[in-house]
């Protein structure tokens, strides 16, 4: 369990973090979710004593570690780029948290190999980490993190340096990885979709303050406020309230249209719009529309609804929000 | 791929080097230019190939391999055992050995204080560290006889401190550490520049103190210049003259080093005794340099191997 309590830190006039208060239950996946300069990144080093909090304080498993020294806070960090030991074998790299606690050397040698086994890096025991590729270093800077049996594992943007496809595949990974060892993780992104991925938790942060703390259902259904709903998921803006372009059905009779909506409470209303595009997208159909007001947003329905409706460009169409009363009361801007 | 660049590499070497046996004849080459055909690389482009390592070989033949090959044809002049009597005369051995202790030594000073100076321009603030790094040109842009000068009006015998260090071995070291202070500080300065901050935080969330981290996370990644460095320096200070010949006092077996002995020889019409010493110190400058590119080949290697 890690307490984040009060803490603040600014640079010059900048606050990057202004009274952040976050609970991290103990063997949770937690995302700190947020766009540069959210304070995500601030939050995860003050965590590990990489950066001093102004002030505020820190408590990981029941010790206060406010003023602690990295080294002494048990903790294992995982940065974008790496940060191998680049003159010391994948084995060295591993055993360093070990060989500089003076460790026996059958037991450093058991634990090492262990490990590379787990991040599926055996037989590389020899090799230097130029030698691998972004993954791979990425897998041996886990192993050495974990190797010191940390009470909590950081990791900052641990993907972000990856292509899209060793990315995936390697939060799938993470996954796996955070079931069997069970360690408390937080994990910095501001990729929605990977904190949606892989986290039992998200805690979104804007501008140096938490928006919100969940669960991904939670968080992506019931956000608590435009910002959190246009940050995890994209948004259309129907009638001046924003919506998910899964939830904008489309009609091409007016009074069918009307009346369905009837049904929803509190829904912005009946919208007419000119089809100016339609894109497929393999299972999706994205409808590209304009609102009479001028304003354009997309639609997004599946393809048999596309087929069904059997729109064309320039034509006419009335829109409206499929979501329920129960989304509009937590999601006062439906309300409008 | 290592051993092709390896050898590409030495091949590279051999062309600068002296006195090193001709790589094999193509039919092609000409008789009149000394240099072989280009190294097998099929990385350069065709065109500039004849002409650039014409040109290049052109410059140091004039520059260096021929001064460098007519000195030891003189050293030579009355056979390998009138060098070796040369060299063996006490007082030129004398000169030798002062020369290299008191080099080895500065050397070893500067690898230590260099780094401690780039590390002190790289990683902390204060106020005139701009003027600090312009001064650290400073000793080896002056002229060495000024550095003599400067050094003795302070340490000298009307020294205003009271430290006389004039005629004395200390007084050498002093005027060598004083003219090689760049060369470890200039080398270290900009690979401390490029490493990875994140690296040393690393090691630090895995509980190794500042000193291990140093030891064992920076320090290597530094080795290669600093040892570049220091060689750099060791091989300017077995020759250095101008800063030693006032504050050295040439005090034959005591502070006479060899540069100063070779001047001497010279003076009393001994050219071959000069150019026979010449002929070690130009040994140990090339081995200096040789095995250095050896060690900067090796941690490149393990670097970048199979990359």
């Amino acid at each position: 369990m890690i307490s984040v309590i009060g803490a603040r830190r600014s640079y010059g006039d900048f606050a990057a973090l202004d009274d952040v208060t976050l609970d991290i239950p103990a063997g949770s996946l937690t995302a700190l979710l947020g766009p540069s300069g959210s304070g995500k990144s601030t939050l995860l080093r003050s965590i590990a004593g990489l950066e001093q909090l102004d002030g505020g304080r820190i408590v990981i498993a029941g010790r206060d570690v406010t003023g602690v020294a990295p080294q002494k806070r048990g903790i294992g960090f995982v940065f974008q780029h790496y940060a191998a030991f680049k003159h010391m074998t994948v084995r060295d790299n591993v055993a360093f948290g070990l060989t500089i606690r003076k460790r026996p050397k059958a037991e450093i040698s058991r634990k090492v190999d262990d490990l590379l086994e787990i991040v599926g890096l055996d037989g590389f025991q020899h090799r230097y980490p130029a030698q691998l590729s972004g993954g791979q270093r990425q897998r041996m800077a886990l192993a050495r993190a974990l190797a010191v049996d940390p009470e909590v594992l950081l990791l900052d943007e641990p993907f972000g340096a990856l292509d899209a496809k060793v990315r995936a595949d390697l939060r799938q990974w993470l996954r796996r990885l955070h079931d069997e060892v069970h360690v408390t993780t937080v994990l910095v992104t501001h990729d929605q979709e990977e904190a949606l991925d892989v986290a039992d938790r998200i805690a979104v942060l804007n501008k140096g303050r938490i928006e919100q703390v969940g669960d991904p259902v939670t968080l992506y259904d019931r956000p608590a406020n435009d910002f959190v709903m246009s940050f995890l998921g994209s948004v259309a803006r129907l009638g001046g309230a924003l919506v998910r372009p899964h939830d904008i059905a489309l009609d091409r009779d007016l009074e069918r249209a009307r009346a369905a909506d009837a049904r929803v409470g509190g829904s912005p209303g009946v919208i007419e719009a000119v089809v100016e595009r339609v894109v497929r997208l393999g299972f999706e159909v994205r409808i590209d529309l304009r609102a009479d007001s001028g304003t354009r947003f997309a639609a997004q329905v599946t393809r048999a609804e596309a087929d069904a409706l059997g729109l064309v460009e320039g034509e006419t169409v009335y829109a409206r929000a499929t979501t329920g009363p129960d989304a509009a009361e937590i999601h006062p801007a439906l309300a409008i | 791929m290592t051993t092709t660049t390896n050898h590409a590499r030495r091949g590279d070497t051999s062309t600068e080097g002296s006195s090193l046996p001709p790589r094999p004849h193509l039919p092609l080459g000409d008789g009149a230019d000394s240099l072989p055909a280009a190294p097998p690389s099929s990385r350069r482009t065709g065109v500039a190939r004849p002409l650039g390592v014409g040109l290049v070989g052109l410059w140091l033949s004039v520059l260096v391999l021929l001064p460098l090959a007519a000195l030891t044809v003189t050293s030579l002049g009355e056979g390998i055992g009138g060098f070796w009597h040369a060299v063996s005369a006490p007082v030129a051995l004398a000169s030798l050995r002062v020369t290299v202790l008191v080099a080895a030594i500065v050397a070893v000073v500067n690898a230590v204080m260099g780094t401690l100076i780039a590390w002190v321009l790289v990683r902390d603030d204060f106020p005139g560290k701009r003027i600090v790094n312009a001064l650290i040109d400073l000793p080896f842009a002056l002229p060495t006889i000024v550095a003599s000068i400067v050094l003795l009006s302070l340490y000298g015998p009307n020294s205003p401190i009271h430290i006389h260090l004039n005629a004395t071995q200390p007084g050498l070291l002093v005027a060598l550490a004083f003219v090689t202070l760049p060369f470890v500080v200039r080398s270290v300065q900009p690979v401390l520049i490029e490493v990875d901050r994140e690296v040393e935080e690393a090691a630090a969330s895995l509980g190794a103190s500042n000193w291990t981290t140093f030891r064992r996370v920076v320090l290597p990644t530094l080795a290669p210049a600093v040892i570049s460095g220091t060689g750099l320096a060791f091989a300017r200070a077995i020759g250095e003259y101008g800063s030693v010949v006032l504050i050295g006092g040439n005090i034959p077996r005591k502070t006479q080093v060899a540069s100063q002995y070779i001047q001497q020889q010279i003076e009393i019409d001994r050219p071959l005794n000069a150019a026979a010493v010449s002929v070690v110190l130009l040994a140990i400058a090339f081995v200096t340099l040789f095995v250095l590119r050896l060690f900067a080949g090796r941690s490149l290697r393990r670097e970048e191997d199979a990359q």
